[in-house]
């Protein structure tokens, strides 16, 4: 569950950077950069790996989920007030709603790629940029993206603590970076759908 | 003091359970929980009427019998006491208190408030002791522990078994009880010599008899009587992988 979601994670800012080329208004660079991520043979390598990393991490949760849910067959009847981790109650539903972005994203670029469905795989930046244009499409870009980010805040600190590592060291640096993908990430990915719905 | 205070309360094990409100008068603030439940239950008595069954033992916040889920929180809404050593005048007086037992699929009722929470000690039979021969009590200091070490493991080894951990956790996960056992042992020499079987065992006991998993929402160190610290958890991993 651990090591797949951090695997996950690695390809976040690499996604990131190459949509940041969607902003130029030549279309080409973003082009070539999802050509070469389609047919680089390390990159294909390393897309077996993440689909499998996915589906580890997606079935693995759910796995889980159900034991947890089974481990309390009576409920209490007062809600806990106890103070948690407030984000980590919510783990399957945050991941079920990126899941949900996931296949939506799957149908708009990775089946086109694949020829399931129609249309050009050489020229995702117009498909991309015919995408945010649709008002619609980035509010639940935009909202994905929000629970993305709640998502991996309790994700990056769990994962060290599933790991072994001793917290009191290396709290810091994990919370540190666990901030970096919360916010900083999917913020990215949100300000260029805000700016090519907005100001393009 | 008064209060309204909703009881659950069920027969036995396969019995269907309600709640039952009773009203309750003449509450000092000094008494402790445990001592208002003994007024109310001398009252029931007197009608005969069946008293409300709870764990209790020590009454001083050692032996981790007298679990109850109050208001929202197990042992009640102090932080660091057992119910034993709650006291009343933590509550607003005329406010109802809803009171009920520990909930995990491990810890069934047996009635009332009253749960088994042998799960535990089958855990801690699986692994959580060192092998030693009995006699005279060996020289204190022939094996020299950092005093670093004998503080953690002194601050682990305090945990009283008291289950609060798993009724906190939203998947009734037993982690933070079997981590404090694991590292008590774990960071003494005399621990050492078993370490691999004892965590192998005692996480094996603790996923066949049916609880949940850790997903890390810290509610079981906010409810923890003893304050038995999360850093554990991340050691019981540690030690796992290292007995792979
Ligand atoms: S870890 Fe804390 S809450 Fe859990 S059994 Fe031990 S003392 Fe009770
Ligand atoms: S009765 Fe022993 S800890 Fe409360």
């Amino acid at each position: 569950m651990a090591l797949a979601g951090l695997f996950l994670l690695l390809f976040l800012p690499v996604h990131l950077a190459i949509n940041f080329l969607l902003l130029k208004s030549d279309p080409d660079p973003f082009n070539r950069a999802a050509h070469f991520m389609a047919t680089f043979p390390v990159v294909k390598i390393i897309e077996i790996v993440l689909f499998a990393a996915l589906i580890i991490h997606f079935l693995s949760g759910i796995y889980l989920q159900i034991i947890n849910w089974m481990a309390r067959p009576v409920r209490y009847s007062v809600a806990s007030r106890t103070e948690t981790f407030f984000f980590s109650k919510f783990m399957i539903w945050t991941g079920a709603a990126v899941l949900t972005f996931l296949v939506i994203h799957f149908f708009n670029f990775y089946f086109i790629r694949l020829g399931l469905v129609e249309g050009n795989p050489e020229d995702f930046y117009s498909v991309a940029h015919d995408l945010f244009k649709i008002p619609e499409y980035n509010i639940i870009y935009l909202l994905c993206f929000i629970l993305l980010g709640l998502h991996l805040f309790h994700a990056f600190s769990s994962a060290f603590q599933t790991l072994g590592l001793d917290n009191r060291i290396w709290k810091p640096v994990v919370d540190a970076v666990a901030w970096i993908y919360a916010i900083v990430i999917p913020a990215g990915f949100a300000s260029i759908s805000l700016i090519l719905w907005l100001f393009r | 003091m008064k209060f309204t205070l909703k009881i659950w309360r069920q027969k036995n094990a396969e019995a269907k359970g309600a709640f039952v409100t009773y009203e309750i008068d003449d509450i000092s603030p000094e008494m402790s929980f445990l001592e208002m439940l003994d007024a109310l239950n001398k009252g029931l008595v007197e009608e005969n009427k069946d008293p409300v069954a709870f764990d209790h033992d020590c009454r001083e916040g050692i032996c981790g019998s007298c679990g109850m889920y109050i208001n929202g929180h197990p042992h009640g809404p102090v932080p660091a006491v057992t119910t034993c050593l709650l006291s009343m005048r933590h509550f607003r007086d005329g406010e109802t208190i809803t009171v009920e037992p520990w909930r995990a699929k491990p810890f069934p009722v047996i009635k009332d408030l009253m749960v088994d929470r042998s799960a535990l000690d089958k855990i801690q039979t699986a692994g959580g002791f060192i092998s030693v021969n009995t006699g005279s009590a060996p020289e204190a200091n022939s094996i020299l522990v950092k005093k670093h070490d004998a503080d953690e493991a002194f601050n682990s080894g305090i945990c009283i078994g008291c289950g609060a951990c798993v009724a906190a956790c939203k998947n009734a996960s037993a982690m933070l009880f079997v981590s404090a056992k694991i590292s008590q042992f774990a960071l003494l020499p005399q621990g050492r010599i078993e370490a691999k079987e004892r965590v192998r065992s005692m996480v094996e006991k603790m996923d066949d008899l049916g609880f949940g998993n850790c997903s890390n929402t810290g509610a079981c160190e906010a409810e923890c009587p003893k304050q038995i610290k999360l850093t554990n958890i991340a050691r019981l991993k540690r030690e796992f992988y290292k007995a792979l």
